[in-house]
């Protein structure tokens, strides 16, 4: 039937094999779609850390548990740094829309802030379990904890690399189209962290003290 | 001194081995004339505007097949040293190589066939004809496309860097521990085994980044995804296999560099580590791995057995059908590569039916193409021979794999010669013979001109019949229970079967030649094989359809699909190339910086290799302050005026017309 139809619609009109009248591509139209490729190939290096962890996290070797290391109240503390983090660039997004460099420059210091806090609170419990004797040489459970969690831990820091060099790029331009997409993209990246943690405050913090 | 050199001294320097000497002076004699030829004949400047900070997805793909080139000579030195070295080291021999290293050079050869030359070859192809067969002007990212070129070469100087300077790996083309924990190899081998792969990886991964966007983002208009040509499938297929599997690699390989860095428990014997994780970490990897560089090849036979049969493919939809499923079904068989671990008959079992299910769309795969030349009037040029060739060599090789999957054969035959007999069946056979189609194919595209067709069937004789030679005594001595990565025998009867394979290793040598004589006669006789026409083999594709070579932006419009074939349907019904109307084109600018990053990633992974810390921590830096500087420039474009659209299209009206 589509053969008869296309034969019909051949006959008619002579077809047109270019395009005429072109626009020209908008610059960045696959940046997201990249960047998004770009983040579940990130999200598999974390999936083979989680599944490092799931295989070793119970090789304690005689040494310490989890739950003798781990501070619950410390990391929920930890935790809610990171949600607010999210909670506060999600703001500078909304002040991004509406055109408002300052603010957006404000709610993206902000979420720096708790970003960094965040990140000090963390190397702080690693610094006290690493001069109890915990450290990720002690045992494969210690090995793959330092591992997933540090390499978060990383992310966040390239993370807040980036939130101040687009702090930076927005004083100097300004809201422009290009410093909009760069915003989302880190907007995607800050988010995908949080999820990660949520994965990680799951997993490894309370099952951990479950276990 | 330590804390400058690290751990580089003089001992470094393998200048007691009369064969790695004898190598340097040749690749600094080498290196000084081309140098010298480049510094006289003043092409530096040339070199670096039009080909090193070039952005055009052409002429990366192009460099890519170079590098590819170049590296294939240096693995293939190494295949030729294994095998003269196994065909002598009987009777009391110890051959010509030592233990120290014939190690290292199984692993170089290994390592570096599959990551320096199959895949730049792969990406190449990709990079050159995908773009141009969706219609498009370039790439997504045409920037990160030039990075990722850049840091695929970083890799490979990092492999050849250890020829000279230190050592590489000794422990088999996928390190796996304790062998390469830092108590069994504590030199330098393995580190540079896992920068060099670290290096490559961002670059492979990135790219194929970039082209899964562009196939996705960038066809032109009318071309539905069910209308994509099969290359273009294949490639987008291929390029989610990288973008899902690389970052395992990359993980595995960090987890590794921790336990050798940093002294944790991930992969070794105490402590709660375990090897097997790595194992099974790098084959979750490693097995999607052969279909990322299996699949192109199997787009490439696509379209030149329907191009050569002069008939639209046979069975498109199943063919789009079984590359899914093949990319689907590669994440399910990665534990065949160890079925001796003991995990047990179910896994087993599992794993063994998974890996026989896979034969059932490469199958598929193979009808469609023999039913596409079935009452077809073949043309038997050169790419249509590689690909009766591969049809012929890789039904072998598949049904050795199929015996290999089955588990309880697989216990007698694991690590034997027949496995390694196994995989350079489908490899060679597969993959290799795909890309000679390849470059076969689409050299006159790249080039305006054909390569030259005597010298190419030598070549082919001599690959083909070499393989065969070379490798069909392996089976035999895989059957007769002769592991791999040996270096000395004892049993004076399996000599003749060595002698007979390193016959057939001599024989693709002059197939190498030839091929490498092929391209010299060529470009020789360039204006007797010149085409103008941009169309030399009555193509289907949208490639066909602009000039040969194609301009900086291939198509002067945009072209506008309405049929698979999209450029036979244009010929069918009397497409006309459009005269006037040309308007100013917006393109990408060259850049440097993706060889600045790469150059600083090659020093920061010296620096790590020899613990240089004052070099890593400085070069880290600096690939910060490059990559951010990069963030900094937003003038990445520029438009080619129209005057220049209008000069290259008359010139080319010309050309045409000159022919009739």
């Amino acid at each position: 039937m589509t053969m008869t139809m296309t034969a019909a619609e051949r006959t008619e009109e002579t077809p047109v094999f270019h395009v005429v009248d072109e626009h020209e591509h908008p610059e960045g139209h696959s940046t997201l779609l990249g960047f998004w490729i770009y983040l579940m190939s990130d999200c598999l290096i974390f999936a083979i850390l989680f599944a490092t962890y799931g295989v070793l996290g119970g090789s304690f070797a005689g040494g310490p548990t989890p739950k003798e290391l781990f501070d619950l109240p410390l990391v929920a503390v930890n935790t809610s740094m990171l949600l607010f983090s999210s909670i506060t660039y999600g703001f500078a997004m909304l002040t991004m829309e509406k055109g408002q460099a300052r603010q957006t420059q404000i709610w993206l210091a902000i979420t720096g802030l708790f970003g960094l806090a965040f990140l000090g609170i963390e190397l702080f419990e690693f610094a006290h379990m690493i001069h109890e004797g915990a450290g990720p040489q002690r045992s494969a459970f210690l090995s793959s904890f330092f591992t997933l969690v540090g390499t978060h831990g990383l992310h966040v820091t390239f993370g807040t690399v980036w939130l101040v060099t687009l702090m930076v790029q927005v004083q100097k331009h300004g809201l422009i189209p290009a410093n909009k997409r760069r915003l989302t993209c880190l907007s995607m990246f800050w988010h995908f962290l949080d999820v990660i943690w949520i994965g990680v405050f799951t997993f490894v913090y309370l099952m951990g003290t479950l276990r | 001194m330590h804390a400058i050199f690290g751990r580089l001294s003089l001992e470094a320097f393998p200048y007691h081995e009369p064969i790695v000497v004898a190598t340097f002076v040749a690749v600094v004699l080498g290196g000084a004339a081309l140098v010298a030829a480049l510094t006289y004949f003043k092409l530096w400047g040339y070199l670096w505007k039009e080909w090193f900070t070039t952005v055009d997805h052409k002429r990366i793909g192009i460099m890519y097949m170079v590098l590819g080139l170049v590296m294939l000579l240096r693995g293939f030195a190494d295949a030729v040293m294994m095998r003269l070295q196994q065909a002598i080291a009987f009777g009391g021999s110890e051959g010509y190589l030592n233990a120290h290293h014939y190690d290292q050079v199984f692993t170089a050869h290994g390592v570096i066939m599959i990551f320096f030359v199959a895949m730049p070859f792969v990406t190449g192809l990709m990079n050159y004809v995908v773009p141009l067969q969706i219609g498009a002007r370039d790439v997504s990212f045409p920037f990160l496309n030039n990075f990722s070129f850049w840091m695929t070469v970083g890799g490979a100087a990092l492999v050849m860097v250890s020829l000279f300077v230190g050592e590489f790996a000794q422990t088999g083309w996928l390190a796996y521990p304790p062998l390469s924990g830092l108590e069994a190899s504590p030199a330098t081998g393995v580190d540079y085994y896992i920068w060099a792969l670290q290096v490559a990886g961002v670059g492979t991964t990135l790219s194929g980044i970039n082209l899964v966007c562009t196939i996705i983002k960038m066809r032109a208009p009318g071309m539905t995804m069910m209308k994509m040509p099969v290359f273009t499938w294949t490639s987008l297929c291929t390029n989610v296999l990288i973008v899902a599997s690389f970052p395992i690699l990359t993980a595995a390989l960090v987890l590794l560099s921790l336990d050798r860095y940093v002294g944790t428990n991930f992969f070794t014997n105490t402590l709660g580590g375990n090897p097997m994780m790595y194992v099974n970490l790098i084959w979750i990897w490693g097995h999607p791995e052969v279909y990322i560089l299996i699949l192109p090849c199997f787009g490439i036979f696509s379209e030149v057995t329907s191009t050569f049969s002069g008939k639209k493919l046979f069975g498109y939809t199943s063919m789009v059908y079984a590359t899914v499923v093949i990319t689907i079904l590669s994440y399910l068989v990665w534990l065949h590569h160890f079925f001796t671990m003991g995990s047990g008959a179910s896994v087993n079992s599992f794993f063994g039916i998974t890996t026989m299910i896979i034969s059932i769309p490469t199958g598929a795969k193979i009808f469609n193409w023999l039913f596409t030349m079935y009452r077809g009037r073949i043309r038997f040029e050169l790419p249509m021979m590689w690909t009766v060739a591969f049809m012929l060599t890789f039904v072998i090789g598949g049904m050795t794999g199929v015996l290999l999957a089955v588990p309880p054969a697989d216990f007698v035959l694991h690590n034997s010669l027949f496995l390694i007999a196994h995989f350079h069946n489908v490899i060679i056979g597969g993959v290799l013979f795909g890309l000679f189609a390849g470059i076969y194919y689409w050299f006159p595209k790249a080039f305006g001109f054909r390569l030259d067709p005597f010298w190419g069937k030598v070549s082919f004789w001599c690959w083909v019949i070499g393989f065969w030679v070379a490798f069909t005594p392996l089976y035999v001595l895989g059957l007769m229970g002769v592991t791999r990565r040996l270096r000395v025998f004892d049993d004076p009867s399996l000599q003749i079967w060595f002698l007979i394979a390193a016959c057939g290793a001599a024989l693709i040598a002059v197939g190498i030649g030839a091929f490498l004589l092929q391209i010299a006669v060529s470009v020789w006789k360039r204006h007797e094989l010149r085409d103008v026409t941009g169309d030399p083999w009555d193509g289907r594709t949208l490639e066909w359809a602009t000039s040969s070579p194609p301009p900086d932006y291939n198509f002067a419009f945009t072209p506008v699909i309405h049929d698979n074939d999209a450029w036979w349907d244009m010929k069918k019904r009397g497409y006309k190339r459009p005269m006037g109307g040309f308007k100013a084109i917006h393109m990408p600018s060259n850049t440097g910086t993706g060889v600045i990053l790469a150059g600083l990633s090659v020093a920061f992974g010296f620096a790590m290799i020899w613990y240089i810390w004052w070099l890593a921590a400085l070069s880290f830096i600096g690939i910060l302050v490059v990559a951010i500087g990069h963030t900094f420039n937003y003038h990445r474009d520029f438009h080619i005026p129209a005057d220049e659209v209008v000069q290259t299209e008359n010139d080319r009206t010309r050309l045409l017309s000159g022919r009739v």
